[in-house]
């Protein structure tokens, strides 16, 4: 799960990591109301949107006068704001966030992921804040500091010390650096965060260092013991699909091809997407149904694939173990009566009574098309496509 | 032979009682040797009672000592499971293999670094199988796990995979075309786990019944890569690698939490590329992995 940048900074302000102060805001006159209380003289315009790249996209601007934020935040609201991470159309931007300006003096980069490889808690860290850090970490790795913490241990102060070397923090600045850090563990356990990215981190003229951005992602797994963390979720910012699915404990996720999918199991799931994609066309979604295929999830996801006006053809491939290939069947057919569904379908089922489950839909006087092997789906599926 | 299980082997089964233990270890009971295979369960408010003939004890030591159990398969609910985890590890358990999806990487992170520093401190090693995995299973021995039973012929081909539908999908052509499985081993879809590829690939190496192997993987995490770099070095045997996921966009999480491009080296494409590199037969067609396996023999 994600949260907006001044959702987060309130996170990292309740635990004690300095932020600017700022106010959210709804509306141009909201933002106006915003930047009197702060009182200026320097103002950012902020974008809120979940998606990164919001500075170079032209939705963080400076102001210098009440006019000004009255003036920007007309601009930045209600636009589409495209940025690398939201795809070509954009991201439509409907919150805004008044900042008090920083004395930005030296940018850093600090953030905090699970590491898979060690299975411990990373910090990763540099002294050329401000940029992508993946480019950073691509021509000059030796700019990038990683330090992997213990969770049985916590973060150590000798662990503190090796970071704020690993980015040249100035002598006057580490006692505070560290500090950020202990409290950025902190919160990062606290919350069940899977990545917290501080992006720049300012260290100002008088040596103070204060995050000027701040970007969470959360551990759904986790988010059961947390409704306060939950009570943040922006459902703008989600496709529809992938909110009205999750009704429904299926996984679906939006692609830009015209086959439909429907598999059971995440693995299986985009191998069938892929096997689409070698046969010469491309999947419209992924879409996995999990262990127990009932009729009504099946009728559901047919559902939420046919609202996507770009597909063409639904492939089906369920491999039946537990779930027998009969029940499957039985699902489909009441589906495709349910939806009145008007786009060839093609069925792949493998496993428990299969013979039984194809008997049932070809006995069922419904145009399904029946294959052995994903495949043959997949070939059968892009054919229908492309005819 | 075959790899971590075989017909003697003796399993508790922490979650017996829940609705899905309950499922499933009936099933396994019906597989092969699994009627003596199953000989305790967990359940500290039912201890003293027992449930398909299974007697139920109050903690997985007391299990253990009663019926010489080394081995438990856990169904316990996210929100416990990784302390039932610790808790086959406290027993001393060889393996410990769990089923339950959806449990917090905080809790993960934190029951794994127990494990290695009781193992750093001289203790006992319990090998961990899972979380978010359909266990595994030696053909016409034992299964423990959710897989389906009949799909599997006994036989020299090792699997391993992180998705339970896919490793279904290896066994099944694998059977169709005669080549039986010497063990099927689902690692599991989560970020942070037990047994990784390359644990089980050294497996199959050791193991004198399997002659060739079938590695499947996805996208996210650099566990393929390492298993791949390993296996050119140490390999003896014939692999047959796919990877899912070269049409999966980046940032997303595709079903298991696992499953997540996050930068350039955990991309379908690039494990493809290693995996090709240290002498696997690669394949982007996953129909295909049991065919040709079988042309390498």
């Amino acid at each position: 799960m994600k949260i907006h940048e001044y959702q987060g900074k309130e996170i990292l302000r309740q635990f004690g990591v300095p932020v600017p102060r700022g106010i959210a805001a709804f509306t141009v006159q909201e933002a106006v109301e915003a930047a009197q209380k702060l009182g200026g003289p320097v103002w950012v315009v902020k974008a809120q949107i979940h998606a990164g790249g919001r500075g170079k996209g032209g939705g963080v601007k400076v102001a210098k006068t009440i006019e000004q934020v009255r003036e920007l935040a007309g601009q930045i609201l209600g636009m589409q704001l495209k940025t690398h991470q939201t795809g070509p159309e954009g991201q439509k931007v409907r919150r805004l966030y008044i900042e008090d300006g920083a004395d930005i003096q030296k940018e850093y980069y600090l953030s905090v992921v699970t590491d898979r490889a060690s299975q411990k808690v990373a910090f990763i860290a540099s002294s050329e804040g401000g940029m992508d850090i993946e480019e950073v970490a691509h021509k000059t790795p030796e700019k990038i500091a990683k330090v992997f913490v213990d969770p049985n241990v916590g973060f150590t102060d000798a662990q503190g010390q090796e970071i704020a070397r690993g980015v040249a923090m100035p002598a006057d600045s580490q006692a505070q650096f560290i500090d950020v850090c202990r409290k950025l563990y902190k919160c990062y356990m606290d919350t069940d965060a899977s990545l917290v990215e501080i992006n720049p981190l300012n260290r100002d003229s008088k040596g103070n260092i204060i995050a000027l951005d701040a970007k969470f992602n959360f551990d759904d797994n986790a988010m059961f013991r947390h409704p306060e963390i939950t009570a943040l979720r922006d459902l703008d910012e989600e496709d529809p699909a992938e909110i009205e699915a999750s009704k429904f404990d299926l996984a679906y996720i939006s692609l830009d091809g015209n086959i439909g999918c429907l598999v059971n199991g995440a693995g299986l799931a985009m191998a069938t997407m892929d096997t689409i994609k070698l046969f010469g066309a491309e999947p419209a979604n992924f879409l996995d149904v999990g262990g127990g295929a009932t009729p009504e999830k099946v009728t559901e996801a047919f559902k939420i694939m046919l609202r996507n006006p770009k597909v063409k053809a639904i492939l089906v491939n369920i491999f039946g173990g537990i779930m027998r290939c009969d029940t499957i069947a039985t699902g489909i057919i009441a589906a495709c009566k349910a939806t009145n569904l008007n786009v060839p379908l093609i069925v792949r089922m493998k496993g428990t009574n299969e013979e039984l489950g194809k008997k049932l839909l070809a006995d069922s006087g419904l145009p399904i098309i029946s294959v052995d092997t994903m495949a043959d789906a997949a070939q059968a599926s892009v054919k229908a496509v492309t005819k | 032979m075959s790899i971590f299980i075989n017909k003697d082997t003796k399993v508790i089964t922490q979650g017996i009682t829940g609705k899905t233990g309950q499922f499933h270890t009936e099933k396994c009971q019906e597989y092969a040797n699994g009627k003596a295979c199953f000989v305790a369960g967990v359940n500290p408010k039912k201890a003293g009672e027992s449930i398909f003939n299974i007697p139920i004890y109050a903690s997985v030591k007391d299990a253990a000592k009663a019926t010489g159990a080394t081995v438990s398969v856990i169904y316990v609910p996210p929100a416990g499971a990784a302390a039932a985890i610790w808790e086959a590890v406290e027993a001393d358990l060889d393996l410990a293999i769990c089923i339950t999806e959806g449990i917090p990487i905080r809790d993960m992170l934190e029951v794994r670094n127990k494990m290695k520093a009781k193992e750093a401190a001289g203790g006992k090693k319990t090998l961990l199988l899972g979380p978010n995995c359909p266990g595994l299973i030696t053909p016409d021995e034992i299964k423990i796990g959710i897989m389906p039973g009949h799909i599997h012929k006994k036989g020299r081909i090792g699997v391993v995979s992180r998705s339970g539908t896919l490793t279904y999908e290896a066994v099944a052509q694998l059977t169709e075309i005669g080549l039986g499985q010497s063990s099927a081993v689902g690692i599991g879809g989560d970020p942070i786990n037990g047994l990784k590829h390359i644990d089980v690939m050294k497996a199959f190496n050791d193991d004198p019944d399997t002659d060739a192997v079938i590695m499947i993987g996805e996208i996210g995490g650099p566990d393929e890569a390492e298993a791949a770099r390993w296996c050119k070095a140490n390999m003896k045997k014939p692999i047959v690698g796919f990877i899912a996921g070269v049409t999966a966009p980046a940032g997303k999480r595709m079903g298991h939490a696992g499953a997540l491009i996050s930068g350039g080296g955990d991309t379908a494409e690039a494990k493809l590329a290693v995996m090709e590199e240290c002498g696997f037969k690669v394949t982007r067609n996953p129909s295909e992995m049991g065919k040709l396996l079988k042309a390498m023999l």
